[in-house]
């Protein structure tokens, strides 16, 4: 299990314009470019110092190149970093103010206390 | 020494910049009555006459990460920028820029240190809508300066409750021993119930009314023994999944001190999430 890397994932996609368009476009492809390259990047250190360790799990890939934001949930992805990205992604597809949220929610209406662990 | 000027504590809502400037058929229905509450409750600052604004925040994931994550953190810069790109995308909360004291960011740093709070610092501070939110609202001038003090909310491992209301005790004793005659409104935000990513997001209220209900008690009555009772790292899962922001309450509380019943208090029952705002004088209530 790779939580934390997860989290960097959705953390890293959120807050740049460019890959939110790209992993909405076309999210296995940008899992895989983004384990393969981005993956160990040290956000505050050089490149050349990258983490070599750092890997997903099958569920944890097929989890965001599915765009699951149940299964993400499910995996202890942080919930704030899920429903952000997804809001940017998806939200434009609904005529209606928080229909995409409202529908978010009701997809994780199996759930209830205690909820999956998001420590990392 | 300095006065501490006022205490205020209330929810940051990051649509309340949108709700309040939209126009026609974007106004929210609620928008109207919500300016009134906010003009009511800028009031209650302005009337302290403030030259120094201490803001208790939580960062949201935008400067501080899970790589190296401060529990408590004091800015301690001449200016910090504010909001970021997805706070713009999602709430439509503007740039801003906004003046530092680091005079007295260097006594809460030093004088924090000392009392055995072990506060993690940064000199290049960009804050989000935890603190912008509060200016917005209660100073939109944006022209007094700040000490930015973040707390961790967020991710897990996170300090027990009363470590927070002890912090907020030892920062009003700060600003108390601090040299000088300047006015010093400690303003700090939290959550009451909230669900963010979860089956109980975006209802009709907030997930857990009667939650609310009690902590607004609590807050409005400065029943620290009641909320400390009640409230743990666990427990507070149960209300929403959010809403380990109640912490913030609870260290603005412990600046307000035990037992000492707010002055103002106010609220709003809103979808998703219930605004809850409160100020105490502790120098008793200034002349309208």
């Amino acid at each position: 299990m790779s939580r934390y890397l997860v989290d960097k994932f959705l953390y890293t996609i959120d807050r740049d314009p460019e890959l939110v368009e790209r992993y909405r476009a076309e999210p296995g492809r940008t899992v895989s470019w983004w384990e393969a390259e981005q993956a160990g990047r040290i956000l505050n250190c050089p490149d050349a110092e990258a983490t070599t360790w750092l890997t997903f799990t099958d569920a944890e890939r097929g989890a965001l190149a599915g765009h699951d934001y149940v299964a993400l949930f499910e995996l202890g992805a942080h919930p704030f970093l899920t429903l952000t990205l997804f809001i940017a992604m998806f939200e434009r597809d609904y005529a209606e103010p928080l229909a995409f949220q409202r529908e978010y929610a009701a997809r994780l209406q199996h759930w209830q206390l205690p909820y999956p662990d998001i420590a990392t | 020494m300095a006065t501490v000027a006022a205490v205020i504590a209330s929810t940051h809502h990051p649509f309340f910049h949108r709700a309040s400037t939209a126009s026609g058929a974007d106004r929210p229905p609620f928008a109207d009555e919500w300016v009134a509450k906010i003009a009511a409750f800028r009031q209650t600052l302005t009337r302290a006459r403030p030259d120094v604004l201490v803001m208790v925040g939580s960062d949201h994931f935008h400067q501080l990460w899970l790589d190296n994550m401060p529990q408590f953190l004091v800015g301690k810069a001449p200016h910090y920028d504010a909001n970021y790109y997805n706070e713009e995308r999602e709430f439509g909360l503007p740039r801003m820029l906004l003046p530092g004291c680091e005079d007295l960011s260097a006594h809460l740093l030093r004088g924090g240190l000392d009392a055995g709070f072990d506060l993690a610092f940064s000199n290049e501070l960009r804050v989000d809508h935890s603190i912008t939110c509060p200016i917005i609202t209660l100073r939109p001038e944006a022209d007094l300066p700040i000490v930015p003090v973040y707390t961790n909310i967020f991710a897990p491992p996170l300090p027990q409750p009363r470590r927070f209301v002890q912090l907020g005790k030892a920062i009003r004793e700060l600003v108390e021993s601090w040299p000088g005659q300047q006015r010093v409104a400690i303003i700090g935000t939290g959550h009451l119930s909230l669900e963010l990513g979860g089956p109980r997001q975006f209802g009709p209220h907030g997930p857990d009314p009667d939650f609310d209900r009690r902590a607004v008690e609590w807050i409005a009555s400065g029943d620290l023994s009641a909320a400390l009772g009640e409230v743990t790292l666990d427990s507070l899962w149960e209300p929403g999944n959010a809403t380990h922001g109640f912490m913030d309450f609870l260290l603005m509380m412990g600046a307000a001190g035990e037992n000492v019943k707010a002055d103002y208090s106010d609220s709003l029952d809103l979808f998703h999430t219930m605004e809850a705002y409160f100020t105490w004088y502790p120098e008793g209530v200034p002349a309208a």
